[in-house]
This record gives structure tokens, sequence and C-alpha cells, in this order.
């Protein structure tokens, strides 16, 4: 299949990281365009070279200010940045205030980061729909660390580990249910825990209960321990920097025995077959929707099901017959 | 194809820090139903600009208090024509005399919201005039 | 029961009220009793009618006294505004320090009998006129101040062992206040001498203004560093303005004026106790306070009323002060720029007036009346006047100011500062359970509370349940033209050769040096302010000495909270 000229164009401007390009293209996909769809097809041999970095914890938790601090030491070390920072769409009015940018805007004259906030836009899990899609692009606009920072509602955000090499965990004292969420299951997404407002009271205690939970827990493939990294106050700025330093390096050394041991490979296979899932979803299950709903078909199912003249389960392998040929 | 959804800055350049009109509009803007990025207090024109390229905004909306915004408004649009993004269209508002809405006009703010302005008026203006680009 | 009113008096009012609240009824029932509800312009439900049995709870000498006695609810004096008017410091700079310094002239001529420092964004973030960041600013909200050399231009003439000084400058205070040390000295006018006030209140800043430099840790240090100062070497100087007048300009209630601005005293005073030791004698007698004055009448009077109040009681019960008047809460009133609107200016002058009276009504030590234009650009000469006179008029044709709190005793008045007092204790027990001030601040408290206020009253007002006259009521499209003081674009390059030329006739050694000796000072702990009024008489600039700070201390950036 050729490519007309200006596809050829946005390929090359985005693999040259041009911003504008790339920016339009996320809003695009974001947007749900189908001529997106034909650009991540074009972009998609250029990508695989970025290392994901997810960063989730509770709200106020200070994830957004963490993601500053590690935009200032990866850019010290001379990486590249891109940055995803999802805020939540209101149910109600489907608006949203994306504030989680102020907090990086010291970066944003930089040109070696990028920062692009999304809003959820009804999406559950703590992601926006177009995340993947996002990461693509920068992937392939050579940014060599990308970050995703989930909403934080304090809702289980796994749906993180679907689209990251590493999960970075924030917790902070003082908010009463950190253990209990570790327990329900963020602990097996952490590769890397930070206690973060570390000088508030309560930090040892959480850092006491979080090693003793830690060591109770099988060993992982790759034998890494996920490493327990206290943060302190954002304004005692030596301290903080080195703290900060500590966690970048303990992000490096993650991926490099992701790459070691081979396991790279298996988060990018997971990642993958996510992203083969999604994309089904939207080939196949959408459009299905889509048409009955169009055809007012959905609403004569319902009321089937509803006198019970039928159940959910044989209307849905009635339309699949029909549909899936 | 679903209907896009309109994306805004609110951005506050300059020193002055006055931010209630700034973050009155745009929870405002939220309750219309646009996406609004929020840059903070104190930015750079040249800080508004790259991020408002980054976001992929359709509108700027900027706010001063403090008399600076002859020098502050034009030159945001100034380097959103240089970095070639002269399609976003860039809006202000604060204390500002009559006087000074020409030269504003003439610089490319497209409208001047002054106090006293319905925030009804602004979410109005905005679907009227704005509309996500392809 | 406390005999406030005798049960006799209690019982017949009760009787009265339900006759007159059957009346309501029926009233009522045939469409005629008008709004069932109202609310202060901060949404404090109003009744249609107080009586006797509001304030059965008042114990006479607990609540109210006398004034110049504890509570202080009439008034920190005996005497009253007889004794001493209040003092019209109208708020003004413009230009550079000789612009300024020619309108100060003016008004000493007119009368006005303090002086009020406005400062341009520059000088008010800690940035030099020649910083990249300071581009379009020079001059046009306040005066631009870089070096020593401005400030003494800014007081030529100025008799400062006579005319006290309010300079409203928060982040970068300790440099201004060491000019002016530095000024009163090249005078020949002893510290002790001089008198004024810095405004120097950084709470208020992380809470509501947002001109904010170094996190607020090292920023109240350094707020304690100058209230120790000025106990031990300027002690007739106010070395902090706690402010709820920008909490309010931010959108606030005026109960969380009072009480994010009452809460904010507390802080400081703990700081000052435990950083520096001293005796909360030694020093609180020298805070002091600046209100909004706002365009509810009624619910203004009750929170200055209130405000007294609950400071003198702060300082005996918390603090255990012994010095009445450490108990005294003195404070500065300005009316609401928030209050004015750009449509049918003129009007600005009507509401100034009635919010004027009201911070009088309230029991104001020093009030700055609005310009009609202050909504459109900087106050011109002739606006300026007329507001000067507003207060004039008030303190020397109206007679409100002959008799010490007119108001006392109205069961609505009692009421409505019993309920506003009440109402402040609640938000201030909060702040105290999640740890003081700057905890909250760090949750993000008192900026929510206060973004909700605001959104609710901007709704209020497109929904008109709030009226604007001229704004969402009574609106023309006729303009009213009024002239506009327009800051000319010279002043900017003037204000940056004036500061090259200052900083290459100085001795950039002892610059160096000085700095250096602050810069430790800053690390060590000792106080800074010797050390920059050591470097600001070598004409280090305003930004210099804040570099230091930014360097030392951090910066804090916007939480960006909405």
């Amino acid at each position: 299949m050729g490519n007309s000229p200006e596809e050829t164009e946005q390929l090359r401007k985005i693999r040259a990281g041009d911003v504008r390009t790339a920016s339009r293209l996320i809003r695009n996909l974001e947007d749900g365009l189908p001529e997106a769809k034909s650009s991540l097809k074009r972009i998609f041999p250029h990508t695989g070279r970025a290392h994901v970095v997810g960063i989730t914890g509770a709200p106020g938790a200070g994830k957004s200010t963490l993601v500053d601090s590690l935009i200032s030491s990866f850019r010290s070390n001379e990486k590249t940045v891109g940055v995803l920072a999802v805020d939540p769409t209101s149910p109600f009015t489907g608006g949203a205030i994306l504030g989680d940018r102020i907090r990086m805007q010291r970066h944003a004259e930089d040109p070696g980061v990028f920062v692009r906030s999304l809003a959820t836009r009804g999406a559950l899990g703590g992601l926006a729909k177009a995340v993947g899609d996002a990461v693509h692009v920068m992937d392939v606009m050579g940014k060599e660390i990308v970050m995703v920072e989930t909403v934080g509602t304090g809702q289980q955000e796994v749906e993180i580990i679907n689209h990251s090499h590493t999960v970075i965990v924030v917790l902070v004292p003082g908010m009463g249910d950190e253990i209990q969420a570790i327990k329900a299951g963020i602990m097996e997404i952490a590769d890397i825990f930070v206690i973060n407002k570390a000088d508030r009271d309560g930090a040892a205690q959480l850092m006491n209960e979080l090693i003793a939970m830690l060591n109770m827990a099988p060993e992982s493939a790759s034998g890494w321990r996920p490493p327990v990294i206290r943060i302190g106050s954002v304004f005692e700025p030596v301290p903080f920097g080195e703290s900060v330093a500590e966690l970048s390096a303990a992000i490096g050394d993650h991926y490099r025995r992701l790459v070691e041991t081979g396991l790279l490979g298996d988060r990018m296979r997971r990642k993958t077959m996510v992203e083969i899932h999604e994309a089904l979803r939207d080939a196949i299950l959408e459009p299905i929707l889509k048409g009955l709903t169009e055809s007012g078909e959905m609403e004569q199912i319902a009321g089937r099901v509803l006198r019970k003249e039928s159940d959910p389960y044989t209307a849905a392998e009635e339309i699949a017959r029909r549909c899936l040929k | 194809m679903a209907e896009r959804t309109i994306r805004i800055m609110v951005a506050k350049p300059g020193l002055d820090g006055h931010d209630r009109g700034a973050r009155v509009l745009a929870r405002s803007f939220r309750d219309a139903g646009f996406e609004v990025i929020y840059t903070g207090c104190h930015q750079s024109p040249e800080q508004i600009a790259a991020a408002a390229i980054q976001e992929d905004v359709d509108l700027v909306g900027l706010s001063c208090l403090s008399g600076a915004h002859r020098y502050l408004f034009p030159r945001v649009v100034e380097l959103l024509r240089q970095q070639g993004a002269a399609d976003i269209t860039v809006i202000g508002g604060g204390i500002i005399p009559d006087q000074d809405f020409a030269l504003l006009t003439d610089a490319g703010i497209k409208a001047i919201f002054t106090p006293g302005a319905k925030l009804d008026a602004i979410v109005a203006w905005v679907r009227t005039n704005i509309k996500p680009r392809t | 029961m406390n005999g406030y009113f005798s049960k006799d008096t209690l019982d017949r009012s009760a009787e009265l009220t339900r006759q007159w609240e059957e009346e309501i009824r029926r009233a009522a029932a045939s469409g005629s009793a008008g709004a069932p509800r109202r609310s202060t312009v901060s949404d404090l439900e109003i009744k249609r009618l107080y009586t006797p049995e509001d304030i059965a709870g008042l114990d006479f000498s607990r609540d109210i006294g006398a004034p110049g006695a504890f509570p202080f609810l009439r008034g920190n004096q005996p005497t009253g505004y007889r004794g001493r008017t209040w003092t019209f410091r109208m708020f003004s700079g413009m230009g550079s320090a000789r612009d300024t310094n020619a309108r100060w002239h003016m008004l000493l001529r007119e009368g006005q009998t303090g002086l009020s420092t406005a400062f341009d964004f520059p000088t008010l973030m800690g940035y030099d006129s020649d910083s990249p960041k300071a581009r379009g600013e020079v001059g046009k909200c306040g005066v631009a101040i870089d070096t020593l050399d401005d400030f003494l231009t800014l007081m030529e003439g100025i008799p400062m062992d006579r005319v006290t000084t309010s300079m409203t400058i928060n982040p970068p205070a300790t440099a201004l206040w060491a000019m002016y040390c530095a000024a009163a000295e090249s005078k020949g006018v002893p510290l002790a001498a001089i008198g004024g006030t810095i405004q120097n209140d950084m709470l208020k800043e992380f809470i509501a203004q947002k001109t904010f430099m170094c996190p607020p840790e090292p920023s109240v240090r350094l707020i304690s560093d100058t209230v120790e100062f000025g106990a031990r070497h300027v002690p007739k100087w106010n070395t902090i303005s706690i402010s709820g007048y920008h909490i309010r300009e931010a959108g606030s209630t005026a109960v969380q004026e009072l009480a994010f601005t009452l809460r904010d005293g507390i802080e400081y005073v703990e700081d000052v106790v435990r950083r520096k030791g001293l005796a909360v004698d030694a020093f609180a007698p020298r805070l002091s306070f600046f209100f909004n004055s706002h365009i509810d009448f009624f619910e203004e009077i009750c929170k200055m009323r209130a405000a007294r109040r609950i400071w003198a009681r702060v300082m005996r019960e918390r603090f255990g002060a012994k010095d009445p008047r450490s108990w005294w809460m003195r404070f500065h009133t300005q009316t609401a720029g928030c209050s004015l609107t750009a449509q049918q200016p003129y009007n600005n002058v009507v509401r100034t007036a009635l919010e004027a009276l009201a911070a009088v009504l309230g029991g104001t030590q020093s009030l700055h009346t609005n310009s009609l234009d202050e909504v459109l650009c900087l106050p011109s000469d002739h606006a300026v006047e007329i507001a000067l006179r507003t207060q004039q008029i008030i303190a020397e044709e109206t007679g409100v100011a002959d008799t010490i709190d007119p108001l006392a005793g109205s069961y609505f008045v009692e009421s409505l500062t019993n309920e506003m007092e009440a109402k402040a204790w609640e938000y201030i027990e909060k702040i105290d359970a999640m740890g003081g001030m700057r905890a909250a601040i760090d949750k993000g408290f008192p900026q929510l509370e206060i973004a909700d206020a605001a959104y609710r009253f901007q709704q209020q007002i497109d929904a008109q349940e709030k009226v604007m006259v001229g704004v969402n009521k009574y609106a023309t499209d006729t303009k009213q033209e009024i002239p506009v003081v327009d800051i000319d674009e010279r002043v900017e390059e003037e204000q940056i050769s004036r500061l090259k030329t200052v900083k290459q006739r100085r001795d950039s050694r002892a610059v160096r040096r000085h700095l250096d000796d602050l810069r430790n000072a800053c690390r060590s702990g000792e106080n800074v302010m010797p050390f920059c009024i050591a470097a600001v008489k070598e004409r280090a600039s305003v930004q210099e000495i804040c570099d230091v700070y930014r360097e030392v201390f951090g910066e804090y950036r916007d939480p960006g909270l909405y």
C-alpha cells in the first residue's frame, strides 16, 4: 500500500520529533478519527524503543510533582522524555480540567520534553482509551522515556501494567488505607514503591509494613525485588534531589533487569496482547454495537429479554452467528 | 463520527497571581463539556505557547490583571505564529481598558472579556467561534 | 440565665414573635411576603427579623463589655474615634519612584495622614526591572524599586519621623524594609522613631494571592526574623499585616476571610514563640491585621467586631498573653476591589462609600477607599481625590464617628456577630486538627474552600440570584467614558537604565560579600535583617537578595488547585 506525500510527511515529521504533528495525531486518535488509525498503522513499525514507566497512586500522593522531578533527573542524564498525564472526565458534563501539567510547566520550553494531558473520557481503570496509541506516538518521536501518570482515583488502577515496562506505585503516609490497597492487588503490579512526603508522621511505620509484606511475597521470575524508595519534602532541594536520583536509577536498573533476564520480551508480549484485544474490540465489537444501536435492534433485543422471550446469552449467540461469518 | 471535544488552555501570563477569574473560568469550561488545561500562575509567554502546542488546544484564554497585557498577550500570539500554530485562537481577559482593545485585536487577540462578563456569554462565544480542527 | 434580658422581656418577645410569624404565614399564603430566603453576599442566610431571643444567650461582660476592655468587641480604645480618627491611608504607587513620590506629596497636601505603597509586580515577586520575567510589567501596577537609590527617591521630602508608611510587600519584605531602615538612617532618623507596616504575610499568598517565592516553611521563618528584629530594634513598626483582604478578593466568604486570617495569625505567633523564644507579649502588640470591606453592609461590620473578639480570646486564652495590647486586634481596611464594576464605573463611588461606612462602623484603625476607576486601570489623581474625600465626608460630616460602636446591642448585629464568630471557630478548629495552616495549605484545604465559594458566587451572579447593578441588572448599552491612566512604556527602559548605572557605580565586591553573609545567615538561622540592611546600603538589588533566598530555600510552585 503506497502512502500519499502527506502521509509520508506526517511520518517523517513525527519521527523527527515534531510536536505539532505528534500532538495533532494524538488528538485525532483520542477523537477516534479513522484517518488517525491509518496513521497509527504507518508509525507502528517504528515503535518499541521507548522505556515506558507507569506511575500510579492515590489522589494527593504527589504523582505529578514526582513526575516533574523525574523529568529533571532524566534530562540531566540527557534522556528525552514524554509524559502522558491522565485526569478524569466529569461523568456529568463530559468536560475535564487537566491540571497535572501545572506541576510540570517549568519544562514546557525544553524541546527534549513533551507533556500531553489526556482526559479519561469514560474509560475505567485509571487511564484514557488513547493512552496506548499516544505512547506509540511518543515512542516514534524518539522519546527515550515515556511516563504515564494514572488518574489516581484511589481505585484499583491495574490497567497501567498493560502499558508499561516499569510500574511505580506511589504511597504517602497518613492516608490510612495504604496497606489495605497494597493487599488488595497493587502489590503485584509494583516494580518500585515510592513513599512520598516521607518527612510526614507515619512514614517509618508505612515503610516497615511495606517491607514486611514484601518479605513475605514470592520471588518474581526475574529475581527483582521491588525497592522501596523514600522521597522527602520537595522543599528541601538537596535531599529531595538525591532521593529522586535514586528513584531514576532504580527505574534504569529495573529496565536493565528486564532486558538481561529476557522478561522484557514477556512484558512486550503482554502489552501486545492487550493491544490486539483492544484492536479486536474496536474492529469487531464496536461496529456490531454501533449497527445494533443505530438500527434500533438493540432496543428490540432489550425488549425481548425484558419480556423473558429471550435471554442475553441466546441473543448474543444469535448476533454472533449472524455477524461473525 | 462522534462530536469532537473542544480543548482549551487557560493561562496566566506574567507575574500577577490573581487567578480567581482564571480558575472560575476553568471550572465553567469544564462544566460546559470542554477539556481544559490550566497552566497555573506566573507563566511566561514562551511556556504558554509551548504548552498550547503540546496539548493541541483549539483555544488559549489568557488572564492578566497587572496591566502587562499589552506586551504579554501579543507575545503569545506571535510565538504561536512563529511555531506554525497560528490556527490556535487566542482570547484575553482581565483588567483591560477599552483603549487597549484595538492594540490587542490588531495583534491577533480574537476576543476580550473584562470584569462583569458572564460565564455563559464566554462559553457561548466559544461554542460559536471555536471548532476543533482536523 | 445570665440576665442579658429579663425573663419577662424574653417571654413577651417570644409571644410577639409568635404573633408576627402568624402574620408572615398569612402574607406568604397570599403571596405578599416577598422572598422566603435572603442571604448575605457570602450566602449566609439572614432571617427576616431578629429579636431578643436571638441574643438571649449573650453574657454582657463576657461577650460585649466596654470599649478598650476585654474582649474588645467595641474597639481597642476607650476614646473611640474621638480620641483619634482612623488613618486615611490611600494605597498608591505607579511608574517610577519619582512619579510615586509626586503622588504622595499630593495626597499629604490633601489631608491624607499615612502613606501606603503599591509596588509593581517585578518588585512584588523579587525580580529586578531588567529580568526577562519583568518584561511589560515594570511600573505597571505600582512603583518599580530595584535598589536603595530608587527608595531614596521615593522618600524624598517625606518626614520619616512623622509620617507612617505601609508597604504592601511579601516575599521580598525583608529587602524593602531594609531599604526603609537604611533610608531613615541616611536622613538621620533613628530606627526607634520610624513607624509603619510591612504586609509580610506569606500564608495568605499561598492561600489566595499567589505572590509566592520560597516554600511555606522558610517563608514563615523569614517573617519570624522580621518580627524579632522589629521587637528588638524598630519598636513602632508593624512587622506583619495579617491579611484577609486578598483571601476575600480571591472569592472567599466573609467567614472564610475571618477564619483563615485569624488562623494565619495563630500560625505566625506560634512560630515566633517556638523559633525565636520570644515571650508573646514582647511582639504581639505589633501584629496588625488587614481586612476587606465588601458590599454586604452588616456582614462586614459583624465580621470586624467578631474579629476583635476572637483575637482577644485567642491571645489571652490560647497564648496566655498578659499585656492588654497583645489582645488588641488593630486592623487596616480596604474597600472591596472585587465589588467594583467596569460597567457604569461612577456607581463605584457609591459602593466604596457604603463599604467605607461599614469599615468605620466595624471600628477600623486605618482605611483605604478604592477609586472608581480601579477596575479599569491605575487610579487617576481625580479619582483618588474623590475616594479620599469619601473618607473625609464620613469622618467629618456624617457624625457616624461621634459615638463608639453605635450598632452594639442590635439584635441583628449581635446575633450575626456571634454566628460569624462561631462559624470562624469551626474553621479554626478544623485547621488545628489538620496540624496547622501550613499543613492545611499543603492539603489544599483553604485554597479549595475559596475556589468553591468563588465559583458559587459567580454562578449566583450569572443566575441573577445575586445582583451587581450595571452588570446583571440595570445594565445599559451606553458607555460612561472615564479618563484612563496609562503608564508610559518608557518607564521600563528608563528604570532598566537607572539600574544599570547603579550596578556600574557600586562596589560589586562589597555587594558580593554582603550577599555571602546573607546566604550564611539563611543557612545558619541567624536573623537575616542586619545582613539585608548592610547589603542594600551597598546597593544590592531586590532581586539579588531574593536570589539568595531562592538559592538557599528553593522556589515554591503553584500546586494548581482549582
